[in-house]
C-alpha cells in the first residue's frame, strides 16, 4: 500500500507539468510550431514508431515488420554504436588500467600522456575523426570509444591502487604467487571501482553517440532529431528526445542491476 | 639455547625510518618457542609486539638478528606460519567456504580433498550454516572464526595471532578464547599470540613475555602453570594478574617519565 502511495506521489509532478504544457499549447498561448502539445507529440511518436509500410508476408516475417519502424531502426543504430564503442573503449582501458595500477613502471610510462589527453572532450575529436574515418559508423564509434575509455581507465587504476594491503598480506601469508594475488585478490577487490568507471563510461558513450550522429552519421536518434529541425517538426524532435532519455535510462538500469548482482558481496561505500 | 626450539629469535632489532628520524622499534630480542607451546606477547600499544609478530611472519625483515623456524632463517612470508589478523581480513568477495578453501587452492590440493577439509573445518568452528554467506553478513565473532578456519586449512605448524579478539565484545571474546584453546589442545600448534590484555594472556598462555616500550625489548617472562580451563576469579589467577599489572604499570610510568623529560627538553 505504502509502495503504491510512493509511486503515486512520484507521478504528481510529471502529471502537473504535462497538464500545464497541454494547457499552454491548447489555449494557443505558445506557438504550436515551437512547442507542440503533449498529445501532438504522442501522436507523432506513435507514427515514428509504426512500420512505414503495410505488412507484406513476401517481404519477411511479421516480427521483422513490427521492428521496421523508423524509431526502432534509429534506436537500434544508436544502441549498436554505443555498445560497440563502449566495448572497444572499456576493452582497451581495462588491461591498461590494471597494468598502470599494478606496476609503477607502467604508471610512470603512460600517465603523462593520459593526463594530457584526458581533459580533451571527446567532442573535440570530431574534426580529426571525420578526417581519419570519413562519415558513417567508424568516426562515431571512434568518438564513443574515446568517451568510454577514460572513465574506465581512471577508475580501474584507482581501484587497483587502493586495494587494501591487508588482503595482499593475507595472500602472501597463505603462499599465493604473484599471479594468484593479481587474479584472485587485486582484480576482485578492484571490481567496485571498475564497475563505477564502466557506468560513467557508458553515460559518456551515450552522450557522444547523439552528438556524433548529429555530425557524422545519417541515421540514429541524434541524426533524426536534427533532421526533424530542418522541417520544423518540433513534435518529432521532442518524441526523439524522450526516446533518447528512455534508452539512456534503460541502459543505466541494466548496468546498475548487473553491477549490483555481480557485487552482491560488496557492502557499499563504507566497505572495510 | 635448546636445539629443539621450534621458533628461535636471536639478537633481533628493528629500526624504522620515520620523517628522517630513526625509530628503534625493537632491540636485542631473544626468544625461543618450543614446539606446541602457547606464548603470549604482552605489552602496551605501540611497544612493538606487532612488529615482532610481523617479523616472524616474514612481512618485515629485521634490521639485525635472525629468526629461524626449524633451524632455517626466515626471509619471506609463507604458509608454514599462518597468521590471524585483528581486522579479520577476510576476502569480502568470497563466501565463507571460498575464504576457507583459498589457501588449499593455492596449494593445488585436489578438489574433493579441499571439499572434505573445508567441510571438516566449518563443522569444527560451527560455521556450517553460514558457508554460503559473504563476510559482510557475519558478526565480528563469526568473521574471526572464518579467519581461524582459513588459516587452519593450510595446516601450518605455527599460528601467529595479532590481537585477534581485540575488537570483540567480552562474551564473544571468551567464547573464542575457549574455542582456540580447544583447537590448540587438539592440533598442538606452536602459537605466538599478541595481546594487550593481561587477563587474555593469563587465560591462554603457557608463557607470557612482557615487552617494554620504545625500544621494544623483552622485560620479563612469566610461566603460567595453572591448569586449564583457568578460573579467572580464582586466587592464583588474581595473584598472577596483580604481578603482571605491576610490571606493566612500572613500564608505563617509566615511559611516561621519559616522555615528560623529552617534552621539557631535559
Amino acid at each position: 500500500m505504502k509502495r503504491y502511495r510512493h509511486a503515486a506521489s512520484g507521478l504528481l509532478v510529471p502529471l502537473a507539468v504535462l497538464a500545464l504544457w497541454q494547457l499552454l499549447a491548447s489555449r494557443g498561448w505558445v506557438n504550436a510550431t515551437i512547442l507542440p502539445s503533449p498529445t501532438q507529440v504522442l501522436v507523432r511518436w506513435w507514427a515514428y514508431l509504426r512500420p512505414l509500410e503495410a505488412f507484406d508476408p513476401t517481404q519477411g516475417s511479421y516480427l521483422r515488420w513490427c521492428f521496421s519502424g523508423e524509431l526502432i531502426q534509429d534506436a537500434a543504430g544508436s544502441l549498436y554504436r554505443v555498445l560497440t564503442g563502449f566495448l572497444l573503449g572499456a576493452g582497451l582501458a581495462l588491461p591498461l588500467g590494471l597494468a598502470m595500477g599494478y606496476s609503477r613502471l607502467a604508471y610512470g610510462l603512460f600517465n603523462p600522456l593520459i593526463q594530457v589527453l584526458r581533459p580533451i572532450p571527446p567532442i573535440a575529436f570530431i574534426p580529426l575523426s571525420i578526417l581519419w574515418f570519413g562519415l558513417g559508423n567508424p568516426p562515431a564509434i571512434f568518438l564513443i570509444t574515446i568517451g568510454a575509455f577514460f572513465p574506465v581507465l581512471m577508475n580501474t587504476v584507482t581501484g587497483v591502487q587502493t586495494v587494501d594491503s591487508i588482503y595482499l598480506r593475507v595472500g602472501r601469508n597463505l603462499g599465493a604467487s604473484r599471479w594468484t594475488q593479481f587474479t584472485r585478490i587485486i582484480l576482485p577487490a578492484a571490481t567496485p571501482y571498475i564497475f563505477t568507471g564502466a557506468r560513467i563510461g557508458m553515460g559518456t558513450a551515450f552522450i557522444v553517440v547523439i552528438v556524433s550522429e548529429m555530425i557524422a552519421v545519417n541515421n540514429g536518434l541524434g541524426y533524426r532529431i536534427l533532421e526533424a529541425r530542418e522541417y520544423l517538426w518540433s513534435d518529432k524532435i521532442i518524441a526523439g528526445m524522450f526516446t533518447i532519455g528512455l534508452l539512456g535510462l534503460g541502459i543505466d538500469t541494466v548496468m546498475s542491476r548487473l553491477s549490483s548482482y555481480l557485487l552482491k558481496w560488496h557492502r557499499g561505500l563504507e566497505q572495510g | 639455547m635448546s636445539e629443539s626450539a621450534h621458533i628461535s629469535i636471536r639478537g633481533l632489532s628493528k629500526v624504522f625510518q620515520s620523517g628522517g628520524q630513526e625509530v628503534c622499534a625493537l632491540s636485542g630480542i631473544d626468544l625461543e618457542l618450543a614446539r606446541g607451546e602457547f606464548v603470549c606477547l604482552l605489552g602496551p600499544s605501540g611497544c612493538g609486539k606487532s612488529t615482532l609478530l610481523n617479523a616472524v611472519a616474514g612481512f618485515s625483515l629485521p634490521t639485525s638478528g635472525t629468526i629461524t623456524v626449524d633451524g632455517s632463517i626466515i626471509t619471506e612470508p609463507g604458509p608454514d606460519r599462518g597468521m590471524v589478523f585483528q581486522e579479520y581480513a577476510l576476502f569480502p568477495w568470497m563466501t565463507v567456504e571460498q575464504n576457507v578453501a583459498f589457501g588449499l587452492q593455492i596449494k593445488k590440493v585436489p578438489r574433493p580433498a579441499i571439499r572434505s577439509k573445508v567441510d571438516g573445518l566449518l563443522a569444527m568452528l560451527h560455521l556450517d550454516e553460514f558457508r554460503k554467506r559473504y563476510p559482510k553478513d557475519l558478526s565480528g565473532g563469526m568473521r574471526q572464526r572464518v579467519a581461524i578456519a582459513r588459516v587452519l586449512a593450510i595446516d601450518s605448524p605455527i599460528l601467529l595471532m595479532d590481537e585477534p579478539f581485540g575488537a570483540l565484545d567480552a562474551l564473544t571474546r571468551r567464547n573464542l578464547q575457549d574455542e582456540l584453546l580447544r583447537l590448540w589442545t587438539e592440533l598442538r600448534k606452536t602459537v605466538l599470540f599478541v595481546t594487550h590484555s593481561i587477563e587474555e594472556a593469563l587465560y591462554l598462555a603457557d608463557r607470557i613475555v612482557v615487552m617494554t616500550y620504545r625500544p621494544g625489548t623483552l622485560k620479563r617472562e612469566l610461566a603460567v602453570d595453572l591448569p586449564r580451563p583457568r578460573d579467572v576469579a580464582g586466587p592464583a589467577f588474581n595473584a598472577l594478574k596483580k604481578e603482571l599489572s605491576g610490571w606493566l604499570m612500572e613500564e608505563q610510568s617509566r615511559h611516561n617519565l621519559e616522555e615528560f623529560r623529552g617534552a621539557t627538553g631535559d
